[in-house]
């Protein structure tokens, strides 16, 4: 699989007055996890919807394999189509699925193949058909989403994004609507992911998942990336007081 | 007293009288559909002109009674050389009244949807067309069946106003049929059943519809 880079240069991004991301610098590597953890509001869905251009940031630049996403040069917008291009190759797993309720599961996957990809109905379904087996769906195939469960739907969600062939997968938190029950056949399915070498980022609150499929985790407050390292320096011998207190608060709640 | 075979034959007239109300009411729904959907593209479109033009068009066409606009119209065509039949004028000034409400029925369905609807599509690189022609048009199309049905229900009742027009609708046969029967009380309750029976028939279709495009 080919798998991209991402490359995250003093990024900021501003909701009017609110300075939603201050200067953050990441590096991701082809073939490498990378988790966004940290507190509710401090900018992890905002960073990742940077990354495909969901959300314009204001300044500095992420760029996907060497090239700048969403603007052609530093203040100037790119084309929708090279937009469109480059969005092409990159996932995107959502908190609430997304998934197209008029559309079977099935047509859910292939819509994408034969809209964007131009491909004919008849390949496009079967390429649906090979997706949402490999999620493990083969049984559920024309049922419709609001027939399935939550763990199925973001199944299905995840082979939408996947039958695209993409080059790399944002997740926002794709476990946190799930009853827990339902949480580990979605995580099985991105382990499978991440060990045939996708370059991942998954907002999550898992920590489970950090610590045993992460290379890297980073932590997000307030709008600044506060620390970026391996699962176990920043879960287990976090050195910056602000993870700490964050791990402190996570252990606290997830204890009984 | 009440006259049951009175009651009984004042029901054909009125039934042949309906087609004018069937006729105004579906016609009337069918041009609303079409210029609502318009202004609805215009309430929604980037020109801020347009925005506003749709925007007066709505409050003024909901602001003014129907029987207002049927008479302004009414008496508006003669004066600008138009000469056209009353059921032409009648059928024209129910589906602009309509259109004001079906553009606000198909505002709020697509206001509706979850952004993340559109979001799912644009992520993968659709174009913007394929996002509405796709993923949000069926939606809300979907969505607003219940209030447009609703919407022809209201159309159904509020033809008894083109009568003022001279348009020998069901209101205005049972009032003629009344002026020469002498027996009001037996028209007027033909008259309320056959309108009854045609709406109850509209809302079951309603609920049809509904319970099909339910997922
Ligand atoms: N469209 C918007 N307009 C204004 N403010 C926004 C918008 N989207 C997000 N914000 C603000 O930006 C900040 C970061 O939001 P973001 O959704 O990125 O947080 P998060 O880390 O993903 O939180 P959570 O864990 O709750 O999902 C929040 O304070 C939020 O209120
Ligand atoms: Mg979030």
């Amino acid at each position: 699989m080919q798998a991209s880079s991402v490359e995250i240069r003093k990024v900021n991004k501003f909701y009017g007055p609110f300075h939603a991301l201050k200067d953050v610098d990441l590096n991701i590597l082809p073939g490498k996890v990378t988790c966004l953890i940290g507190p509710s509001g401090s900018g992890k869905s905002t960073l990742l919807r940077c990354i495909n251009f969901l959300e314009e940031y204001d300044s500095g630049e992420i760029r996907i394999d060497g090239q700048m996403m969403g603007y052609d040069a530093p203040g100037r917008k790119m084309s929708g189509r090279k937009l469109r291009e480059m969005r092409r190759s990159i996932g995107m797993v959502f908190q609430q699925f997304n998934l197209w309720p008029h559309m079977t599961a099935r047509e859910n996957v292939a819509e994408g193949l034969i809209r964007v990809r131009g491909m004919g109905k008849a390949e496009a379904h079967e390429r649906a058909s090979a997706a949402l087996t490999k999620v493990g769906l083969a049984d559920k195939m024309e049922n419709h989403p609001l027939r399935l469960s939550g763990g199925q739907q973001q199944r299905v969600a995840i082979a939408r994004a996947i039958a695209m062939e993409p080059r790399l997968m944002l997740f926002d938190e794709p476990t946190s609507a799930l009853d827990p029950e339902l949480v580990g056949e979605v995580l099985n399915v991105m382990k499978t992911l991440a060990a045939e070498g996708m370059t991942m980022v998954v907002v999550t609150h898992e920590m489970g998942f950090a610590a045993h499929v992460a290379d890297q985790v980073a932590f997000m407050e307030k709008g600044e990336l506060v620390g970026v390292d391996t699962p176990d320096r920043i879960l287990h011998q976090p050195a910056d007081p602000r993870i700490q207190s964050f791990l402190r608060t996570y252990h606290e709640r997830n204890s009984f | 007293m009440f006259s049951f075979p009175v009651f009984l034959e004042s029901f054909w007239p009125l039934i042949w009288a309906a087609r004018y109300t069937l006729l105004i009411s579906v016609l009337g729904i069918g041009l609303g559909l079409v210029i609502g959907a318009l202004i609805c593209a215009a309430r929604l479109s980037p020109y801020a002109a347009l925005r506003r033009f749709a925007a007066v068009w709505v409050s003024f066409l909901r602001g003014v009674p129907l029987l207002v606009q049927l008479l302004v119209f009414y008496y508006t065509l003669p004066v600008i050389g138009l000469d056209v039949p009353a059921t032409v004028a009648a059928v024209v000034t129910v589906g602009i009244c309509a259109s004001a409400y079906i553009s606000e029925i198909w505002r709020g369905a697509i206001a509706a949807l979850p952004k993340g609807q559109s979001e799912a599509a644009l992520a993968i690189g659709m174009t913007p067309r394929d996002v509405w022609t796709r993923v949000v048009l069926p939606q809300a199309v979907t969505l607003s069946l219940p209030a447009l049905i609703n919407e022809l229900i209201l159309l159904v009742k509020a033809s008894s106003l083109v009568s003022v027009v001279g348009i020998l609708e069901i209101t205005r046969a049972s009032q003629a049929q009344a002026a020469t029967t002498f027996r009001p009380l037996e028209v007027y309750i033909a008259a309320a059943c056959i309108y009854l029976a045609i709406n109850l028939c509209l809302a079951a279709l309603g609920r049809y519809l509904e319970h099909r495009t339910a997922v």
